[in-house]
């Protein structure tokens, strides 16, 4: 092909899998009895419950304020009655305090609400209605959205840059949200530059989605705000923010720096299309879509989930699992975590519901390393997971600060590669960890000391 | 619904289909036709040489591998590379104990001893190679040529252990190498192609390790910076010397095509293990192994230079990585 679509170097190319889901309309998830809302659902100091136990909340009303700058206030999915407040399992892992809410059957679930007027807000309003709006980054990370849309008075704006790629294999909620509710999309864009003031957006789309690529393409000529979609090279971690801005820019971000400092500001679609729901319409973030997808299940399909819904019931929605099914993870399956259990909730980070079968998932024989390099050839920010790998298996967490290892994204190209099926980037996760861990405890001794 | 069958495990769980043994196998396979053409030239010496080499390779594999699991280390199919490797560098009338000892060698001190598959520094056919080289010059320097018969034996083949043997056939001829070196005499093109020239088993026939060595670079099975850059450092350093004074020193063609070269590039320079990570050092270390090429054959005391210019140049490999580290993305330069 002549038109060479845009991309980094290095990557990898995981088979797709997205036909599963990816024809799927979003379909709505019926309410349920009972709905789990943990504090966290966010990076950052968990947001602060302001209901009490019996108490009865109406769907979009506010159950927590935002703990703190980084941190976002939390909404009631539905009418009902606060049913409890305590601990609960997170999708995390871990057991985290929650609101446990109660549906009302007899309720109609329609809530009256009304457009934002954001025209005659400054900058610090508006930053500070999206934090009450409780929106994050719906990538997969849930960084609170008000955080990144504040601009440091030291810095500029000048590129909005839309995160569509969709890389991880499986997934296509981004998709079906940039086809279903491009106009949403570009209103958002719209809404934010208000208060960012950029010369322009891009919107970076895998070429596997020609459908997103062109219905964005259409709604954004309609758009006052020059809005240019890019269709990006199929290829593994493309959707790294990373990544998409050295495609698109083909400049790199300095290590330890944000995009910010490139004057990029990165958002994923569907954070977006939030603005517009809120501020046209009033709704806050209490549901999101996810996809549901996987060998294992029955009929894969893109749901728009309240938030705090157990994943249980969203998965009978989709026909259940098959007899086979061994794991089932929350995002894609390159960086996806791993879920013991199926009786927590969908959070405002769960991006998909993945359950795969024992195809996918194999227990395989790990041989030594044989310096292939394939793991060096993968690596999209030019790290050396074979000597790092081999630091790690000895435990030389201090030598791999020389060869970066905090610069690594866990994006699992080089496990993905190693023909020999040595667990990279999984050492490598216990290596950032070991080492966090350890500055932090230095740090505390010098301030005992 | 869910039983217990639910393990835990962490991302990611797709995998690339290349695994360790497939590739070994791939390179194993591509060797085929290499051995089978040995076979069509040298007959039943061949095939005993080559079945002694991978014998005492996978014997040495598992006598040594005590303490691993040693059906694994046998299946990962680096044992059997190494024994084909080492048969097609030996001459066809090599006495077969002699094999077995380099086999011992070039598994026992080129690989066990260092730690096993991945371990080591040098590359373990070569340096079995080098073993034999050293303790038993004469025998590994007498060529039978190709001469039609299947089933006669060849040289001394079948010497008894610790003894030199006699030649059977009494036959020998120098390879196109030493011939050039000893008697400025050249060989045609057309039969360093073909493989219609003494030597040992795997450097004859050039065409079939070319079309090899692009198979294992379109299915990226070996790094095409190093056989790229050796190529062309051979070429151009003995081009030089060759337009200077072309009765003197051999063409770049004959330099390629003749002796160990092609067999060193695709087969042994480019050993995942002891070839370096990094792309720089792979060109580094390309060009290192060119150069010592020609340094050797043309001024050296040997005919062939090969598998010298790869060891040393896998001496090197470790310093080599240390010094073409990779800059990582977003940082100015390299550590």
């Amino acid at each position: 092909m002549l038109d060479k679509k845009l991309t980094f170097k290095h990557g990898v190319h995981p088979r797709e899998f997205k036909s599963l889901s990816d024809h799927c309309s979003i379909e709505r998830m019926p309410f349920v009895e009972e709905y789990t809302l943990p504090l966290s659902q966010h990076i950052g100091a968990p947001s602060k419950a302001i209901v009490v136990k019996g108490q009865q909340v109406k769907r979009g009303q506010k159950i927590a304020d935002a703990g703190g700058f980084i941190s976002v206030a939390l909404h009631s999915p539905v009418d009902g009655t606060v049913s409890d407040i305590d601990i609960f399992p997170h999708p995390n892992g871990k057991v985290l305090p929650a609101i446990k809410i109660k549906c009302d059957p007899f309720s109609p679930q329609i809530r009256e609400s009304s457009p934002i007027d954001f025209e005659q807000m400054d900058t610090k309003s508006f930053i500070s209605s999206i934090q009450d709006a409780g929106i994050v980054g719906l990538g997969g990370a849930a960084f609170p959205a008000h955080v990144k849309f504040k601009i440091p008075e030291d810095k500029k704006c000048r590129y909005i840059m839309l995160n569509g790629c969709e890389c991880e294999p499986f997934l296509t909620a981004d998709h079906r949200v940039m086809v279903e509710h491009a106009k949403e999309v570009i209103d958002g864009i719209g809404i934010l530059n208000r208060f960012v003031g950029a010369e322009k957006a891009y919107i970076g789309i895998e070429a596997n989605k020609p459908d997103a690529i062109e219905i964005l393409a259409e709604e954004a000529k309609k758009s006052d705000f020059p809005v240019e979609v890019v269709p990006l090279k199929v290829k593994y971690p493309q959707g790294a923010e990373k990544m998409m801005i050295t495609a698109i820019l083909g400049k790199e971000v300095p290590s330890g720096k944000l995009p910010l400092d490139l004057g990029v500001l990165v958002s994923n679609v569907g954070t977006i299309a939030c603005l517009s729901d809120y501020y046209r319409k009033g709704k806050p973030l209490t549901e999101r879509v996810v996809t549901v997808t996987g060998t294992a299940i029955k009929r894969p399909g893109n749901v728009l989930v309240p938030i705090g819904t157990p994943m249980r019931d969203v998965i009978e929605l989709c026909g259940g699992i098959t007899q086979d099914a061994v794991r089932i993870l929350l995002g894609g399956p390159m960086m996806g975590v791993v879920q013991k259990s199926i009786d927590t909730p969908v959070v405002k980070g769960t991006s998909g519901i993945l359950v795969l079968t024992n195809n996918e998932v194999k227990d395989l024989d790990q041989y030594s390393c044989i310096r292939c390099s394939r793991c060096v050839d993968a690596c999209p920010i030019f790290l050396n997971p074979s000597m790092m790998g081999l630091l790690a298996k000895k435990g030389l967490w201090d030598e791999m600060m020389d060869y970066n290892v905090m610069d690594c994204f866990e994006c699992a190209s080089c496990s993905f590669v190693c023909p020999s099926n040595i667990p990279l980037v999984q050492s490598f996760r216990v290596a950032k960890g070991m080492l966090r861990e350890k500055w932090a405890r230095e740090k505390e001794m010098e301030e005992n000391a | 619904m869910i039983g217990d069958k639910l393990s835990i495990s962490t991302a990611p769980f797709l995998k690339d289909d290349d695994s360790t043994p497939k590739i070994m196998f791939l390179v194993v396979y591509t060797l085929m036709p290499v051995v089978a053409v040995s076979f069509y030239f040298f007959g039943l010496a061949a095939i005993l040489v080559t079945i002694t080499s991978v014998f005492s390779c996978m014997f040495t594999e598992w006598v040594f591998n005590t303490s691993g699991d040693r059906s694994r280390s046998l299946k990962d199919g680096s044992g059997l590379i190494t024994g084909l490797l080492l048969a097609l560098t030996l001459p066809p009338g090599f006495p077969l104990w002699m094999v077995f000892l380099g086999g011992v060698v070039a598994i026992g001190m080129g690989k066990v001893i260092w730690g096993g598959l991945g371990q080591n520094v040098f590359n373990p056919a070569l340096l079995g190679r080098a073993f034999l080289q050293a303790a038993f010059p004469t025998a590994i320097t007498t060529w039978s040529p190709p001469d039609g018969r299947f089933f006669g034996l060849r040289g001394t083949n079948l010497a008894m252990p610790m003894m030199q043997g006699k030649n059977i056939d009494g036959a020998t001829g120098a390879t196109p190498l030493a011939k050039m070196k000893f008697e400025q005499v050249g060989t045609d093109t057309m039969d360093l192609l073909l493989g219609n020239t003494g030597g040992s088993l795997g450097e004859t026939c050039g065409i079939l390790l070319i079309l090899a060595g692009i198979f294992l670079l379109v299915r990226k099975i070996i790094n095409w910076r190093i056989p790229l850059s050796i190529v062309l450092t051979v070429s151009i350093f003995s081009g030089i010397f060759w337009m200077i004074d072309p009765a003197r020193y051999p063409s770049p063609v004959f330099m390629i095509l003749s002796g160990g070269m092609l067999l060193g590039t695709v087969y042994m320079a480019t050993d995942l293990v002891t070839s370096p990570l990094t792309p720089k050092g792979c060109w580094v270390f390309g060009i290192g192994i060119g150069l010592l090429i020609v340094l050797i054959r043309n001024w050296g005391g040997l005919p062939e230079g090969v598998m010298y210019a790869i060891l040393l140049m896998n001496a090197a490999t470790p310093l080599i990585n240390k010094y073409t580290k990779i800059r990582t993305y977003g940082h100015e330069k390299a550590k």
